[in-house]
């Protein structure tokens, strides 16, 4: 295709020039998109800080956002006005962004830096490059965690993704995400579905139905979030026996918090987070943005990131670098939900398949909610 | 006013009493001023220059209020109608779509597929393709990956032909023989009508030259090449900044030469042609039959087979008009079909039951606030000055904390595990196992929301209850009056208008809440504005987000004006 080909050569010659030029010919503000709390402390500590002490000149401003990135990417793109320079988004929402040709598409080979032992970035990276546009950071998933005091004495701990539905054995309320994503293939894996098929079925509205029935088995016992800081929360607080979030965060409330809480990582859903360049940015941002972009995902920032957070590197290179937490000295390698002891059974979040079903099955969710 | 008023339209008698008028009364005539003029008119015009001085003092604060709220606020609202980008993207297939019958059981055949190609590929090359393609995924699950895939797949379609006119003659890759071959005189209508087609699909002017005229000749001979090597004139040298001469054609152009020599005429017309690059010409002509002989439509269905599918060309034509009804019915629970309209199957509707349970729980806020606001405001109306003015602070206290703050509080109150249950089962009134369920459903939203909202209600009911004079209670009583037929009789009619004031403001208020129910309302507690945020920030379906904002200000407007035909809006009162 032509267009993209000048596209990613133009992109090529601006960062070969932007890496080879002075300081003078990019911006020096910054301003960053990303989630907050202890993600975005990661990446001030693992890129942004290092950055800065190599330019000093540079100051980048972090804006709380990632949340309603799409929707305010958009709104800024009708008026004209862009004034972020980097949006951490998670994939599927990197996938809008590039269809709504709100994020620019990258050539990864041409602005991201090869691994140490020479192998290109888009082999280091290899499937997680789920868009043109995206370049990835993290892979964390979405799994369960459970209170240990909460378990009933002489019986086994939780170890089944299908153990969320048997309250006979384990009472307590459940959280679930409000939405239909994981919860839907988790009800049809419980239902009997094997792994690969699930979106086949999941394709069908018997399918979409099979999966809702499941789920009206313990519609009575779930309590719906739709913050990650929830479930940590509602397990902290005895509210919940078990409940489904963010790896990261489990790990937080446990390690960090002390919590009596455990993982179940049975069923857990990887899913990917990482970087998009808004669309139509001036010629010295960008220069700057991609500047950086080189520096930050290089091989040896994402493994120094993990040192912070309980999420896996994207490159492949950077997993044998995962060393220890930064302030409890514990092994992260362990707590990283690639790790092979946790990822015996693992489920992979099919963008495509939500791309299209998202807005369909999402208002049959909401009206199964409602009732 | 009214005086001055009076004195000019009164024709006959001069009114007695009548102060500062200096007027002299003929028999007949109308009443004259000082200076001779008729009264009337130096009153009219000194009123009309009042109001427009008084017009320009507020002129600022007016404008502001117009380009900053009142505009915005429309431009969403027409985005609930708004359909646009379907004839933008692909007008052509479009209009082609016209022709075919919609209640048919055949998909289009190649007369829509043709145009669809070439659409699709400006549109690619633009980027635009996928932006139709999650706007028509809105109707139909499917259609996204349709667009975003066949967008990777049209390249490869025209480089099936592209490859046999190269072997055909080498000539058909140099960039000069594009070129030549299609320029020439007279094109100017057609080069204005591309660009006017890539305005639209862009959103941007496409101004500038393009270094290249299509030829009429060519256009009348060859037209999906001559169009189609227009549109990659205009892209390469406005978007791109390229020399057209100088650049392969798109790939499309290879599938638009294709296409032509598929018409017996064009074969005719090249036979009989002599111009410039005739051999060559002549050449592919000949050759034609090592073409691919695929049907555009097989090649789309080839690379996704929802090409092919009734219900997606079904949907496509329905959703084509640039202006469409499609959001509105959507937001009511019905759908539109071939057959007319329908409702939506039963699974997927939401809408009509979060709009009802929107305006009843905001009633039930605003009754409760009522009934807890009303004993307050009594009492903060009722206390001597001192007491009074501490209990307005309890009442403000909460009103200047942060709404997150709040509800996340009712939060520790609330849950199982929280303050009340706790306190409650060690009094032993609940069961341990049994515990209140008081969040994660409506009764959550009505408490939290009636205490957020409980200062609406009480600040216009105490500045109301204020002005009514202690003096009446007592004189009801000393005419004999027990305690309850003076309250009832006397006092509360006199604070019914702040209460009309309380209830509108609180009603209103609710009934666009949504960061409340989110955090305590569970699945039963959650409004229609819940629904409207999720469209606008997640699934950005912005138009079906405007058409639910522009019923609930429908309703809104039609419950005001039901009050006031009820009540009277003259009725209520902020203060005394």
């Amino acid at each position: 295709m032509k267009l993209t080909t000048t596209l990613l050569t133009s992109t090529a010659l601006t960062v070969a020039a932007g890496v080879a030029a002075h300081a003078q010919d990019m911006a020096n503000d910054m301003t960053f998109v990303s989630w907050g709390g202890a993600y975005q402390a990661s990446q001030q500590n693992a890129y942004a800080e290092p950055y800065k002490e190599m330019h000093p000149e540079v100051s980048i401003v972090w804006d709380e956002s990632s949340n309603e990135a799409v929707a305010k990417l958009r709104a800024m793109n009708e008026a004209g006005n862009i004034t972020w320079d980097l949006v951490d988004v998670v994939a599927a929402d990197a996938m809008r962004l590039c269809d709504e040709g709100l994020a620019m598409e990258i050539d990864h080979d041409e602005v991201l830096a090869d691994a140490p032992d020479g192998t290109e970035a888009s082999d280091d990276f290899g499937d997680l490059i789920v868009s043109d546009c995206f370049i990835p950071q993290i892979v964390y998933s979405t799994t369960f965690g459970y209170r240990t005091d909460m378990v009933p004495e002489g019986v086994e701990a939780p170890n089944d993704i299908c153990d969320v539905w048997d309250t006979e054995t384990y009472p307590g309320k459940r959280s679930l995400e409000k939405r239909p994503i994981n919860n839907m293939e988790w009800a049809l894996l419980c239902d009997g579905v094997a792994k690969d098929e699930v979106y086949d079925v999941l394709a069908t509205d018997e399918g979409q139905q099979r999966a809702l029935d499941k789920l009206d088995e313990i519609k009575d016992d779930v309590i719906w979030w739709s913050a990650g800081a929830d479930t940590p929360q509602l397990l902290a607080d005895g509210e919940v026996f078990m409940g489904s979030t963010y790896n990261g965060r489990l790990f937080s409330a446990i390690v960090e918090q002390d919590q009596p809480i455990a993982m179940m990582w049975d069923a857990q859903v990887f899913d990917l987070d990482g970087w998009i360049v808004p669309a139509g940015l001036p010629e010295d941002r960008l220069a700057r943005v991609m500047d950086f972009l080189h520096f930050a995902t290089d091989t040896q920032r994402l493994a120094d990131q993990a040192a912070y957070i309980s999420y896996g590197p994207a490159r492949e290179s950077s997993a044998p670098m995962v060393g220890k937490h930064a302030e409890l000295g514990i092994d992260m390698a362990p707590h990283m939900p690639t790790d092979p002891n946790n990822a015996k059974n693992t489920f992979l979040y099919n963008y495509e398949f939500w791309a299209d079903y998202r807005d369909d099955i999402d208002a049959k969710f909401q009206a199964w909610l409602a009732q | 006013m009214s005086n001055v008023t009076d004195a000019t339209t009164g024709a006959g008698e001069p009114v007695p009493g009548e102060n500062g008028t200096r007027t002299a009364k003929t028999e007949n005539g109308p009443v004259m001023a000082a200076d001779g003029r008729p009264l009337k008119q130096t009153l009219r015009r000194t009123l009309r220059r009042e109001k427009m001085r008084a017009l320009l003092l507020i002129a600022p604060l007016l404008i502001f209020v117009v380009v900053t709220f009142i505009v915005p606020i429309l431009s969403m609202l027409f985005r609930s109608v708004e359909n646009d980008i379907v004839q933008d993207t692909m007008p052509e297939t479009v209009q082609a779509l016209q022709a075919w019958d919609e209640q048919g059981t055949e998909p289009p055949g190649d007369e829509v597929f043709v145009p669809l190609y070439f659409d699709l590929f400006k549109a690619s090359e633009a980027k635009e393709h996928t932006k139709l393609g999650s706007r028509l995924n809105y109707e139909q699950p499917g259609l996204s990956s349709m667009f975003r895939g066949t967008g990777r797949d049209l390249d490869d379609m025209g480089e099936e032909f592209q490859d046999v006119f190269e072997e055909i003659d080498p000539a058909f890759e140099t960039a000069a023989f594009w070129h030549e071959l299609l320029s020439g005189a007279g094109g100017e209508a057609l080069l204005k009508e591309r660009r006017n087609l890539y305005e639209a699909l862009t959103g941007e002017e496409m101004r500038g030259d393009v270094g290249f005229t299509p030829s009429t000749e060519m256009a009348e001979m060859l037209p999906w090449t001559t169009k189609a090597y227009t549109d990659f004139a205009i892209w390469t040298a406005i978007e791109e900044e390229d020399v057209v001469a100088e650049e392969e054609p798109w790939e499309a152009v290879y599938a638009g030469l294709g296409q032509d020599l598929r018409s017996p005429d064009t074969v005719a017309a090249i036979e009989a042609y002599s111009g410039p690059w005739s051999t060559t010409l002549k050449a592919a002509a000949e050759n034609r039959d090592q073409l691919p002989q695929d049907s555009f439509r097989e090649m789309f269905v080839a690379s996704d087979k929802d090409w092919g599918s009734l219900k997606a060309w079904r949907t496509i034509s329905l959703y084509s008009p640039p202006i469409t009804a499609g959001y509105f019915l959507n937001s009511v629970d019905l759908t539109k079909t071939v057959d007319g309209i329908e409702a939506r199957p039963e699974t997927q509707q939401i809408y009509l039951t979060l709009f009802q349970r929107t305006l009843i729980m905001s009633l039930i806020i605003t009754g409760s606030c009522i009934l807890l606001g009303y004993p307050v405001a009594w009492l903060l109306a009722n206390l001597p000055l001192r007491t009074a003015n501490v209990l307005m602070i309890l009442v403000l206290l909460p009103f200047w904390t942060s709404l997150l703050v709040r509800t996340s509080a009712w939060k520790v109150l609330l849950q199982q595990q929280g303050v009340i249950n706790e306190i409650l089962v060690w009094l032993g009134f609940v069961d341990d196992a049994n515990r209140l369920i008081l969040m994660n459903n409506a009764t959550g939203t009505v408490i939290a929301m009636t205490h957020i909202l409980l200062p609406f209600m009480i600040l216009p009911l105490y500045s109301v209850m204020k002005t009514v004079p202690p003096s009446y209670l007592r004189a009801a009583k000393s005419l004999g009056a027990t305690n309850w037929t003076a309250f009832w009789r006397v006092y509360f009619p006199q604070s019914v208008p702040g209460i009309g004031a309380g209830s509108i403001l609180v009603f209103i208020l609710s009934i666009g809440y949504y960061i409340t129910p989110e955090i305590v309302g569970g699945t039963s507690g959650v409004f229609i504005s819940n629904r409207i945020a999720y469209h606008i920030s997640s699934s950005l379906n912005w138009g079906l987000a405007a058409a639910l904002g522009s019923i609930l200000l429908i309703v809104v407007l039609a419950l005001y004006w039901c009050y006031d035909r009820i009540v009277g809006i003259d009725n209520v009162k902020l203060g005394g």
